[in-house]
């Protein structure tokens, strides 16, 4: 038998990783799972940070000794923020990586890219940014709020501290539209008056027109559903063009992507924002959170938002189900996840609802300002009461579809 | 009445906007008939410079915007001139290729260099109070410059000696050597000049829209459309072609919604170079430049 240089330097490197193998973890394969997010383009903002807090679940996980005494694997996958992308590593990594389960989406018609991929391959699901509610999948998981949770909380703020008559501005796809017809409905419920909802393509910039538009109209308050870095410029030419502090502005989606953090305070102070997490919530739990993540990522992290943090509840409440199912397999997972199980979370404490595989969670109206989200108001233990009204799963576990409100 | 006043500005403001992401590359495809894939990427750069310089060089605002970016870019554009375009003269499909290319190149670089996150930087101006409503001072700012923008190339071109020589160069490159010119100098000049107007294009319009690597993609459309629609005559193709699509889609954006405005731009385009193939300077103000 010859030794060529190659071979032998290439078994030289396997025997040495064999011997740097880690130890902390006692016996089996690692597991493996996957995240598909924009890591990338226009919807990094929101992406990024998710990107860096799968990492931080599950480097947590690890140096706790991992999962079943097995080490956590993470394939992160970047999308690039085209929906061709998510389709094609879906496949990928569904087929190639097998995962145990796959964190993945941030707008909602991602979500509806991958969702199929991963229902018809059998891989199990979470979706974990907060989004318009109303899909019913047993496959799936969604730990992000939806608007009986937020919108409506928001809504019924606005129109009690700024008056009856909203302004809807909102991205132009699935989730824009849908969460306007959710404010439009909570507004009316409050006897408020919708005066218009204008409609944006994820890559309008210029919001002029759109602006003296809502002047004319005359509000009491604008309701902004606007997604994405180029719709940040319709909250720097609100300033420009001296709106700011006439017309109070809320949104379910200003500070998911950092705006507040982007852009300087003075273009956005008194801006209502509804959300299942803040970075500056007090509790203990939370404190001690944001203080090993800080540790990791360095004290000028930006900001860790809130979809980040639905990405961090998926991770616990998978990883709490994996240890109560003593198995990584979907089925016993899914069942699992399917007793209520619910963790601690910097949040508050997250419940699975079983009958719509959503979450139950605690909520927060906050007032943006000098780069902070202060606390104005809390809601307890918030169910996905909007799901909730059009999905069961336990009667319907075959239910494969996502319900659209109708006004 | 206000309204109607407020509408009015908005609609100059829209056509400021298409004159100054289109009037660089109007003047690097009608004088040297280069297509110039890299525009968007000029104007992304133009931004950069501006809220780099403001932000992080403490720089004024107004000497980032008027004189910084587009020195800034002009050089780069000389400099990409030097590099690769000017071996690519009169091969058309090779040029694209190739500015695309440096497109592709700019953009990666950049997210490398800053990230790819959108940054910003407000407006100095306050906003303008026209009876009950308000308007930002920007767009006085943007309408007022594309003004001066427009006079200054008319005047370079009319009546200056550079002027003069490139619109020569233009028509008959070879004479203009033959006769004691440097053509050579006159196409880097130009192609500085185009890529200096974009970058000051693009540093206008750094506090309305803020600057991400990959923000060319969305002007490079609205200024290719322009400029063909324009037709072979640069400045007054732009003007004519600015006017009518800006009018055209801030019309249809209050009447309808954005996107309405965005297709009803698209649409009359279309219709145009149907008609017009040779684009508005193709049949009308062809003697003018």
């Amino acid at each position: 038998m010859t030794i060529s240089r190659r071979t032998l330097l290439g078994s030289a490197a396997a025997a040495a990783a064999l011997f740097q193998a880690p130890r902390a973890f006692a016996a089996g394969d690692p597991i493996v799972i996957s995240s598909i997010y924009d890591l990338s383009g226009g919807l990094d903002v929101y992406g990024k940070p998710v990107g860096d807090m799968m990492e931080f679940a599950v480097a947590e996980q690890n140096a706790k000794g991992g999962l079943l005494g097995r080490e956590i694997i993470l394939k992160s996958y970047d999308a690039q923020s085209n929906n061709q992308l998510y389709a094609q590593y879906a496949k990928q990594t569904a087929l190639s990586d097998k995962p145990a389960a796959v964190f993945a989406g941030i707008t909602s018609s991602s979500r509806e890219v991958v969702r199929p991929i991963f229902k018809k391959t059998n891989t199990l699901y979470f979706y974990t940014t907060q989004y318009e509610g109303g899909v019913c999948d047993r496959n799936h998981f969604s730990t992000g709020v939806t608007p009986a949770q937020t919108v409506q909380k928001l809504v019924n703020h606005s129109v009690k501290t700024a008056g009856k008559k909203v302004y809807i501005v909102a991205a132009d796809y699935n989730y824009g539209q849908i969460t306007s017809d959710w404010v439009k409905k909570f507004t009316l419920d409050n006897g408020g008056e919708v005066l218009d909802v204008e409609f944006f393509p994820l890559d309008v910039t210029d919001f002029g027109s759109s602006i003296s538009k809502i002047q004319a109209a005359n509000p009491d308050f604008v309701y902004s559903a606007l997604v994405g870095g180029a719709h940040m410029s319709f909250y720097r030419q609100w300033k420009a063009a001296g709106m700011l502090g006439k017309i109070p502005l809320s949104s379910t989606t200003f500070a998911g992507g950092n705006e507040h953090i982007a852009l300087p305070p003075e273009e956005y102070n008194g801006h209502l924002v509804c959300q299942n997490y803040l970075q500056e919530l007090p509790s203990e739990r939370n404190q001690q959170f944001v203080a090993a993540f800080h540790k990791k990522f360095g004290e000028d992290y930006p900001y860790i938002t809130e979809l980040s943090m639905g990405a961090y509840q998926a991770f616990l409440l998978w990883a709490a189900a994996v240890e109560q199912a003593g198995t990584i397999d979907r089925m016993p997972v899914i069942e699992a996840l399917e007793t209520g199980i619910s963790v601690d979370a910097p949040s508050g404490k997250v419940t699975v609802d079983p009958a719509t595989h959503h979450t139950i969670v605690d909520v927060h109206v906050a007032e943006a300002r000098d780069r902070k989200l202060n606390l104005i108001e809390k809601f307890e233990q918030q169910p996905p009461a909007d799901t909730a009204a059009v999905c069961d799963l336990i009667k319907n576990p075959d239910d494969n579809q996502q319900y659209v409100i109708e006004l | 009445m206000d309204f109607g006043l407020i509408i009015a500005i908005e609609i100059l403001g829209s056509i400021a906007i298409l004159v100054l992401i289109s009037i660089g590359l109007a003047v690097v495809f009608g004088m040297m008939k280069v297509i110039n894939m890299a525009h968007g990427e000029f104007i992304m750069l133009g931004g950069y410079v501006t809220i780099y310089g403001t932000n992080v060089a403490g720089l004024n605002i107004w000497f980032c915007i008027l004189v910084l970016a587009p020195l800034v870019v002009g050089l780069i554009g000389i400099l990409l001139e030097w590099l690769v375009v000017r071996h690519l003269y009169g091969r058309m499909i090779d040029t694209m290729l190739a500015t695309w290319g440096i497109s592709l190149a700019i953009v990666g670089l950049m997210t490398m260099l800053v990230g790819n996150t959108t940054t910003g930087i407000s407006t100095p101006l306050p906003s303008v109070q026209v009876g009950s409503f308000s308007t930002s001072g920007h767009s006085f700012f943007l309408i007022a410059l594309a003004v001066v923008i427009i006079v200054g190339l008319a005047a370079l071109f009319k009546l200056t000696t550079f002027g003069l020589m490139a619109r020569a160069t233009t028509q008959n490159a070879d004479m203009v050597a033959k006769l004691g010119g440097n053509p050579r100098r006159i196409y880097a000049l130009t192609f500085g000049l185009g890529a200096a107007l974009a970058g000051l294009g693009g540093a206008a319009l750094a506090p309305v829209t803020g600057v991400i690597p990959t923000i060319g993609v969305s002007y490079i459309a609205k200024a290719f459309i322009t400029v063909i629609s324009g037709g072979g005559t640069v400045i007054a193709g732009n003007i004519a072609a600015s006017t009518l699509f800006g009018t055209i889609s801030q019309a249809f954006t209050y009447w309808y919604t954005p996107i309405i405005g965005e297709v009803a731009l698209l649409v009359s385009a279309v219709i145009l170079i149907r008609i017009l193939p040779k684009g508005i300077t193709g049949r009308f103000f062809k003697k003018a430049i």
